[in-house]
């Protein structure tokens, strides 16, 4: 358990590196261009920063308008509040305010720009069909995603990914109208590029963007992987989790409110349902098979202790 | 002259490491107070709902004074406890008697039907859930801190300074270690 939380921040920090390795790249090569390197890095990141800083804001409103989500009271579901602020207890946070999507699909998903603002979104279906240990395990999940500030860290990652196709756009159009700015410029950018380097550039900035959103996806899928391990450290039961996630994947119901926009925050991505097989590098969300495999691991003597109230669990809400 | 720039040199940064260290102690001991003031809300919460809990029983089973007692007497000890090794006693005691309770409730069906007591009951499970999470918590700040008194080089500053290791919120099951006697 601790073991796979440490390997998934260390992974999650490689793959951000990589990403600000390919935007050091794309700017070096832009100043050796047209000698506007670090001055295009910063235009990109303000226009890119700028786009996303709104949607960031205001994540938790948006979001819960696009879903169509209403604010849950508390004597709808009782035990779903005590799980809620009984997790955040355990993680040391202000427990987040609870909203209910009426839709029998069950799925979840957490939003808001940082713990005091956040929000845990659940569906009628995840309530319903869910057993307490399955719920708990999906909570926790969520409130894990909350405590990383995973909403802080995608939207950096979007304005990262802005910033790549920025960058290898200008780098493009610098090849189609030659020497961008005056030659004096140019020069002082210690001459022009070598053919070798100029393919090398060429090649990429078309690539650029792809490699960008690929990087975007895995990092997804890697804090999914966190997720999951870290809500295990909150309940200390792997298999609700595990069997939370078998159930949700088995139902063929599709989500209605779900779309293109918020498919990557659900708990199991809503979409993959409706559209068949999606490209493994393209899932923002690791596979349900692997996802189980991983929390199957954590429960091997030595990596678990057990569930925490023993008695009170096992009945349906 | 060289030389002494190097001493003071080193001797700057030994008092900024330890200075670091220090404060760091302090922030993952000032967690654990908090995490133990978190434990403490829910189970005066808990407290709280007994009373209640209690009083309905009674009305409909009036005669099972002994499990009233000793719910009355367990709250009581557990209201009073002063150190966290207290508290943990204490509330295995608490848990016992509420155990107790329940089990007599059992007999009386219009009981467990009533509206007012599974809505305590569901509120009692809900805290009692909630004291767990929140002695996990304590748990995991007091590893922390108790790791970061163990560990080099923060050793040396806890022991000039004198921090004390925590104590664990152990919950003891007495009941469950008592072999289970089964009578027909």
């Amino acid at each position: 358990m601790y073991e796979q939380i440490a390997a998934n921040k260390r992974k999650s920090f490689f793959l951000v590196l990589i990403f600000l390795l390919l935007i050091f790249a794309l700017t070096w090569i832009l100043g050796r261009q047209i000698g506007w390197g670090v001055e295009a890095l910063i235009v990109a990141a303000v226009i890119s920063g700028g786009m996303a800083w709104g949607s960031y804001y205001s994540s938790d409103k948006i979001v819960l308008a696009l879903s169509r989500a209403r604010p849950l009271r508390r004597e709808e579901y009782p035990y779903l509040f005590h799980t809620v602020e009984g997790l955040a207890l355990a993680a040391g946070l202000p427990p987040p305010r609870c909203y209910l999507i009426e839709d029998t699909a069950p799925n979840a998903f957490a939003t808001g720009r940082n713990p005091e603002k956040a929000v845990i979104v659940v569906t009628r279906g995840l309530v319903e069909k869910l057993n307490r240990l399955e719920l708990e395990g999906v909570i926790a999940h969520e409130m894990a995603h909350i405590k990383n500030y995973d909403i802080l860290l995608q939207t950096l990652a979007v304005v990262m990914v802005g910033v790549v196709v920025l960058l290898s756009d200008w780098l493009l159009r610098s090849f189609f109208w030659g020497r961008f700015g005056d030659r004096r410029r140019a020069k002082r950018g210690k001459g022009d590029l070598g053919i070798i380097l100029a393919l090398v550039a060429l090649l990429l900035a078309v690539l650029s963007p792809l490699i960008a959103q690929l990087l975007r996806l895995a990092l997804s899928r890697r804090r999914e992987f966190l997720a999951d391990a870290q809500g295990v450290m909150l309940t200390r039961y792997p298999p609700g989790l595990a069997s939370a996630l078998k159930k949700i994947a088995q139902d063929k119901e599709p989500l209605e409110v779900a779309n293109k926009a918020t498919a990557h925050l659900y708990i199991v991505n809503p979409l993959e349902n409706i559209q068949g097989k999606v490209n493994r590098l393209f899932r923002t969300h690791p596979p349900i098979e692997e996802r189980i495999a991983a929390l199957e691991r954590m429960s091997s003597p030595g990596g678990q202790v057990g569930p925490i109230t023993l008695d009170k669990k096992r009945e349906r809400i | 002259m060289g030389f002494l720039v190097v001493i003071l040199i080193i001797i700057g940064l030994v008092l900024v490491v330890g200075i670091g260290l220090y404060n760091r102690l302090i922030t993952l001991r000032n967690r654990c107070d908090n995490a133990w003031a978190q434990v403490d809300v829910q189970l005066r919460r808990r407290y709280d709902l007994i009373p209640n809990l209690v009083e309905t029983v009674k009305g409909y089973a009036q005669h099972e004074r002994e499990v009233f007692e000793k719910v009355t007497e367990a709250r009581a000890k557990a209201i009073n406890a002063q150190t966290v090794k207290e508290q943990g006693e204490a509330e295995n005691l608490l848990s016992g008697a509420l155990k107790s309770l329940f089990a007599v409730v059992e007999n009386y069906p219009e009981l467990k039907a009533n509206q007012n007591f599974l809505m305590l009951q569901e509120e009692l499970a809900g805290t009692e859930s909630k004291i767990a999470y929140a002695r996990q918590f304590y748990n995991d700040m007091v590893m922390k801190f108790n790791t970061k008194l163990q560990v080099f080089p923060s050793n040396l500053i806890a022991r000039i300074f004198n921090f004390a290791e925590k104590d664990y919120f152990e919950i003891e099951e007495s009941a469950a270690r008592e072999p289970v006697k089964v009578s027909f």
